[in-house]
């Protein structure tokens, strides 16, 4: 299992802004190692968000987006103490789901 | 003996919040693959070839598309901000592109309705290059595009 996401999500005005860290090699599948062989493609393929069970946004991800890759956004609603899920599913089939309470 | 109980407390809490989670079926492998993952896009090697894959036809020129907290010049290919807004009315997915990168989309994000088509996140870039945002709002697409410039690649050892 991978570490564990940072998720900070904070009330602005009458929107939530979510801030998510993950932690993820997102190896482009481009590169070659010392020998020469060529280091397979391993990265986030899809992230998933949701609030109150209901998705606040969904991202498909190539091997572009940055190692330990960062993503903020902000959706309306959203009130102190509530949760924000946020799950990824890399092309290995792995999976992370963190929680974050609104703060 | 007392530190033991506690961990048992600790796993045992721990199990039966996860059977909580299955039991809400928040985990169910449909509800993450949900948002299927477009091969065909992401194969892409021209912005061209992207667009099509993405069935946007020839989409339109637009200036309420624009890049914030993204930089002119990256020092850093391996890390480039992107931020990209769209002030299109009914948004519903922002997808960025990047030129010169050996595949040129980098992400798509679907934007539901209550959620800001307001986001950021860090791309990696082989060389200078273009970077395109791709708008789709009422089923219409629109783009706008900036250009970085990379002191040092982001892509290949």
């Amino acid at each position: 299992m991978a570490d564990p996401m940072k998720i900070r999500a904070n009330v602005v005005g009458d929107s939530t802004e979510v801030k998510v860290l993950m932690s993820h090699e997102m190896e482009t599948g481009q590169r070659k190692d010392a020998q020469g062989k060529t280091i397979p493609a391993w990265f986030i393929q899809t992230v998933t968000a949701t609030y109150n069970g209901k998705p606040v946004l969904n991202a498909q991800w190539g091997p572009a987006v940055s190692k330990n890759p960062f993503l903020s956004f902000k959706f309306k609603g959203g009130a102190k103490g509530e949760k924000v899920q946020v799950t990824w599913v890399d092309n290995r089939g792995d999976k992370r789901t963190d929680e974050a309470t609104i703060a | 003996m007392d530190n033991k109980r506690r961990d048992l407390l600790k796993t045992g809490g721990g199990l039966s919040l996860l059977e909580l989670i299955a039991a809400a079926g928040w985990l169910k492998p449909e509800d993450v693959f949900a948002a299927d993952w477009n091969k065909a896009a992401f194969d892409t090697k021209s912005v061209e070839d992207t667009i099509k894959a993405m069935g946007a036809g020839t989409p339109t020129q637009s200036k309420d598309i624009t890049f914030f907290s993204t930089p002119d010049i990256a020092e850093n290919g391996a890390v480039v901000p992107v931020g990209v807004t769209s002030a299109i009315p009914g948004t519903e997915s922002i997808a960025i592109l990047i030129e010169k990168n050996p595949n040129t989309l980098a992400a798509v994000f679907d934007v539901p309705a209550g959620t800001e088509p307001s986001l950021s996140t860090r791309v990696k870039m082989g060389q200078s290059s273009n970077i395109y945002a791709l708008v789709k709002a009422d089923g219409k697409y629109y783009v706008a595009s900036k250009e970085i410039k990379v002191t040092l690649g982001g892509c290949g050892g």
